[in-house]
């Protein structure tokens, strides 16, 4: 990579002064947007054992939104106009943003064309130096080779970057198993639960998620969040939904529907304006599966009003089925 | 699509005894079917390809072939087959692609499943031929859009054209095939043409349903010609099938200083084309896709960087089922003038 003589070139100057003090640390920002909300957890692990301070953007707020916009192309994903937003919040506040391409864990594990090209997106856009990290199993590029080249590019040796990604990945498996069973409990609820099917960088955003999440707890709703119950044993059960689907993260969400749709009352897809998996995937999910379901899109327009009076409407039908059973 | 639908029925009808609807052209009531029945926020070309298989159900199909790309295209086939059935079409539904990948034994077992008699060696005579005949096809509209801007006699180039193609459809062996072609070839050549010396130039990029589905992009090549531009595009089923797989690092190595990774689908190649198109000295580039076209979406704050670099102008065209010719021809001519203006300064 032709970042890394630049990267510890600089390293070397911004850590030492001329006498040899030790200065502050690489400052590396991550914004809170798309992939955070899968790797996060694990990037600050590893990052900050490996000796760097990491700058996280803030929840969205409407200025990063109007940014982001400002930023995007028109036809974009909400999603990804809300990254760009990010990275414009954390320009200038840290020597690099770490924006990895993450392709595909495998053939039948591919993620959003996004994905693909959003390093070079950013790298296009703006001026901060960017630290990123390659998966593309199906061309035999591993996670772990991923984090390696990326500690390297921090000036980390190859077995304390080995170590970092070792550990960084046990603390975020602790923190799934810990989220899976707090989610699983709800299911034992007696009110009205609903399933959400959505990624996670919508459904957690404050933009996207939070008025929704607000609005269901206000009707005495629980809301299931489909993505957390995911682990690596249900893994295929989607095939009776999907058998030729192949976009890791809708998998890793619908794969839940089968799993859990006996004790659930009623599904919620949730997708940015305009998701392209999620024009397709929820589109058949919906015409296969037979629960109720309602089909909420939201773009930077959308205001909480509308979605209120139909969540409402939803929720209502979904009490008056459950007192006739 | 196109004029593939020659090569396309030429290879199915000598190698499966069944019979093979031939897809009407599309029409505005194609689009209309297949928007009714699409998911409302999904690319362009899924509305079209729906359309159409839904018209080749109406004249009686009952075996569908759909194959799948390296983007959301990979899918359309699983979708479109739940929403044929829901409608109450009793068919069976062939998916050629998954995931983006081609297995050949899968492939095989299903055309056996198709047509029991199904041969192998006749596949790959036919083919061949199909192959070369996508090669002469490709390289004769090279040449046609680089002069039918400047024909005297209005749509010279374009009669020629369709009876080559009508003679390509009888033609049983390669020998035959190369006699054809090189009869038009000669035919195309001395078709009388008064090209100005510096002439306008203009390249086409996009996503390759638009680029290669004249409908779909409201016929923006013949748009083109009729203003005495000479067009350059470089997608089509050659480049496809037969080159993109080799072209692709190449490609990697022209542009990176901006693009250092694969976006999926056309998208890093359309920037190396778009670079190459500068560097070429022509006078302006043409992005044209479907609306929602992700990697297009993606690739284009890059590639208004690249032609700003270069200082080239670049008109983008986002073509939805209901865009209105009007403006693309209002714009476009906008664009001409524009270019006309800067070259004569």
């Amino acid at each position: 990579m032709c970042h890394c003589g630049i990267i510890i070139h600089k390293e070397k100057n911004t850590t030492y002064n001329a006498l040899g003090d030790k200065m502050d640390k690489i400052k590396i920002g991550i914004p809170k947007a798309l992939h955070y909300y899968y790797y996060g957890t694990m990037w600050k692990a590893f990052l900050e054992e490996l000796g760097c301070e990491v700058v996280i953007s803030p929840n969205t707020t409407k200025d990063i939104l109007e940014q982001g916009c400002k930023l995007a192309n028109d036809e974009m994903c909400l999603s990804l106009k809300l990254y760009l937003g990010h990275i414009h919040y954390l320009e200038e506040k840290c020597d690099y943003i770490l924006v990895p391409r993450i392709d595909n864990y495998g053939t039948f594990e591919q993620t959003c064309t996004n994905f693909l090209s959003l390093y070079d997106i950013v790298s296009n856009l703006f001026k901060t130096p960017l630290l990123t990290y390659n998966v593309d199993v199906a061309h035999k590029k591993s996670e772990l080779e991923g984090f390696i080249h990326l500690g390297i590019s921090l000036g980390k040796g190859k077995e304390q970057s080995k170590i970092a990604y070792f550990h960084s990945i046990e603390k975020f498996i602790k923190m799934r198993k810990k989220q899976r069973i707090q989610e699983l409990k709800k299911l034992n609820m007696t009110n009205i639960k609903l399933l959400i099917i959505s990624h996670p960088y919508n459904f957690e955003d404050t933009f996207i998620g939070n008025s929704i999440k607000k609005i269901l707890s206000d009707l005495n709703v629980t809301a299931i969040d489909g993505e957390m119950i995911t682990l690596n044993e249900n893994r295929n059960s989607e095939e009776s939904l999907s058998p030729n689907l192949y976009w890791k993260y809708n998998k890793e969400l619908i794969e839940t529907i089968p799993v859990i749709k006996d004790n659930i009352d009623g599904i919620l897809f949730l997708s940015s304006f305009p998701c392209g998996p999620d024009s397709l995937v929820n589109e058949l999910i919906m015409r296969k599966i037979n629960i109720p379901y309602l089909n909420l899109i939201i773009d930077e327009e959308s205001g909480s009003a509308g979605m209120e009076t139909r969540l409402e409407s939803f929720i209502d039908i979904l009490e008056n089925k459950k007192t006739v059973r | 699509m196109g004029d593939y639908a020659v090569p396309a029925h030429f290879l199915l009808s000598h190698i499966i005894h069944n019979k093979i609807i031939k897809p009407k052209p599309i029409t505005s009531k194609t689009i209309e079917i297949g928007s009714k029945y699409s998911p409302e926020f999904v690319c362009t070309p899924f509305k079209y390809t729906l359309g159409t298989l839904i018209e080749g159900l109406d004249s009686g199909a009952k075996i569908l072939i759909q194959a799948g790309g390296g983007c959301r295209y990979g899918y359309y086939a699983e979708l479109q087959e739940q929403i044929i059935k829901d409608l109450g079409y009793e068919c069976r539904f062939y998916n050629l692609v998954t995931a983006g990948k081609t297995d050949f034994k899968r492939i095989y077992r299903m055309m056996k499943e198709i047509d029991p008699k199904f041969s192998i060696l006749k596949v790959l005579y036919y083919g061949s031929i199909t192959k070369r005949m996508l090669k002469y096809m490709d390289s004769i509209d090279h040449y046609i859009r680089e002069h039918i801007g400047f024909e005297i006699k209005k749509g010279s180039f374009e009669k020629v054209k369709a009876e080559m193609l009508h003679k390509f459809k009888m033609v049983k062996t390669h020998h035959e095939l190369k006699k054809v072609y090189q009869k038009y070839k000669q035919e195309i050549e001395n078709i009388p043409i008064q090209k100005p010396e510096n002439p306008l130039k203009i390249g086409i990029i996009g996503e390759l349903y638009t680029v290669m589905e004249p409908y779909s992009n409201y016929e923006l090549e013949r748009t083109l010609a009729s203003m005495n531009f000479e067009i350059k595009r470089f997608t089509n089923v050659t480049y496809l099938l037969f080159q993109k797989h080799k072209k692709v690092k190449q490609y990697l190595k022209e542009i990176s200083e901006y693009v250092t990774y694969q976006m999926g689908a056309d998208a890093m190649d359309n920037i190396a084309r778009a670079k190459e198109l500068c560097e070429q000295g022509y006078d302006g580039i043409i992005h044209i896709k479907s609306s929602f076209c992700t990697p297009e979406i993606g690739a284009m704050p890059i590639l208004t960087k690249v032609c700003n670099d270069y200082n080239v102008p670049i008109l983008f065209f986002s073509f939805d089922t209901n865009t209105s010719e009007v403006g693309i021809k209002t714009r476009l001519e906008a664009f001409y003038d524009m270019l006309e203006m800067r070259k004569k300064r």
